[in-house]
């Protein structure tokens, strides 16, 4: 079934903080296996620039993914989370995340759309320290496969 | 600041448009997404079950394609030294990384150029990341902001 285009320009406000801790990300720096010592070391962080370490480009998914299942997970649009698979992803950053930061975010339905039988939903979190300092903004794009039910590539089903 | 290749870090009148960064080959075993799924907090059963992977139509167990997306970050990263550079990222995951249950796991080679010098010391850098004779992001780029 198709999703909702009634969600298109839905807005979700934060709900809550995100404290963003040193060691988190590390351990995400680890997992990426990233050695840079920015990620690690407040010296070589200052050395850089920065006033504490900074988290890797892709970190903020940590924070933004929570963020999304707002609407992900909201039954009224239907979506099967069963059939979905990560479309694209895009980071457009103000300024590189960092220990310590009070992070909230909040949530945009961009678009929704059905092509060739999949269900295209269209996200963005932007991202904000808790006193409104813009930070990030991730745009998600998820396809639930073979959902929509009108598979265009077969026009007898159209 | 040097690089992670210990070079000096690039800047912005010493780049051209088709500049090739330095290539980078990472390999991805199991254990690589069982530590990513906790890191990241994304416990996605494709990316750790083989049984549920299979039941969901895959032919094994595939990787987070933001492991994908954040691994292939380094090209740039490593080659700028400095990722608070990155001014933008964007990647479309156009195929899954297959992760087989082996010593060898999946490799992924990296590739990147320089493809538009911008204003304000901004280059875009085209990225593609590859497994095997697939290629697992498409349209990959990065904003760059050079000294």
């Amino acid at each position: 079934m198709p999703l909702d285009p009634a969600f298109i320009g839905r807005t979700y406000p934060a709900v809550e903080v995100y404290e963003v801790g040193r060691e988190k990300i590390r351990e995400f720096a680890d997992a990426i296996g990233d050695p840079n010592p920015v990620y690690r070391d407040r010296g070589a962080a200052r050395a850089a620039g920065h006033q504490d370490v900074i988290a890797p480009p892709t970190f903020p998914i940590v924070i933004t993914a929570r963020i999304g299942e707002q609407v992900i997970f909201d039954p009224e649009l239907g979506l099967d989370y069963t059939k979905v698979v990560h479309g694209q992803q895009r980071f457009v950053v103000t300024r590189p995340v960092r220990a310590g930061d009070r992070l909230i975010g909040v949530l945009t339905v961009d678009n929704i759309q059905a092509a060739a039988g999949n269900d295209l939903i269209s996200t963005r979190v932007d991202v904000s320290t808790e006193d409104g300092e813009p930070v990030v903004t991730a745009y998600s794009m998820l396809v639930a496969r073979g959902t929509s039910g009108v598979a265009t590539s077969d026009p007898s089903k159209a | 600041m040097t690089t992670a290749h210990g070079c000096a870090a690039p800047d912005y009148d010493s780049v051209d448009e088709g500049t090739e960064l330095p290539q980078i080959d990472i390999r991805i075993r199991r254990a690589d997404l069982v530590r990513y799924s906790g890191a990241s907090g994304d416990f996605n059963v494709i990316h750790w079950n083989e049984r549920a992977a299979r039941a969901a139509g895959l032919p094994d167990v595939i990787a987070h394609g933001m492991l994908t997306m954040a691994i292939t970050a380094r090209i740039v990263t490593d080659w700028v030294g400095d990722p608070g550079a990155v001014a933008e990222y964007a990647v479309r995951f156009s195929r899954p990384v297959i992760v087989p249950d082996d010593e060898d796991g999946a490799e992924i080679v990296i590739t990147a150029r320089v493809a538009k010098k911008l204003p304000d010391h901004r280059v875009r850098v085209d990225i593609v990341a590859r497994c095997g004779a697939d290629k697992v992001l498409s349209m990959a780029r990065a904003f760059v902001v050079l000294p």
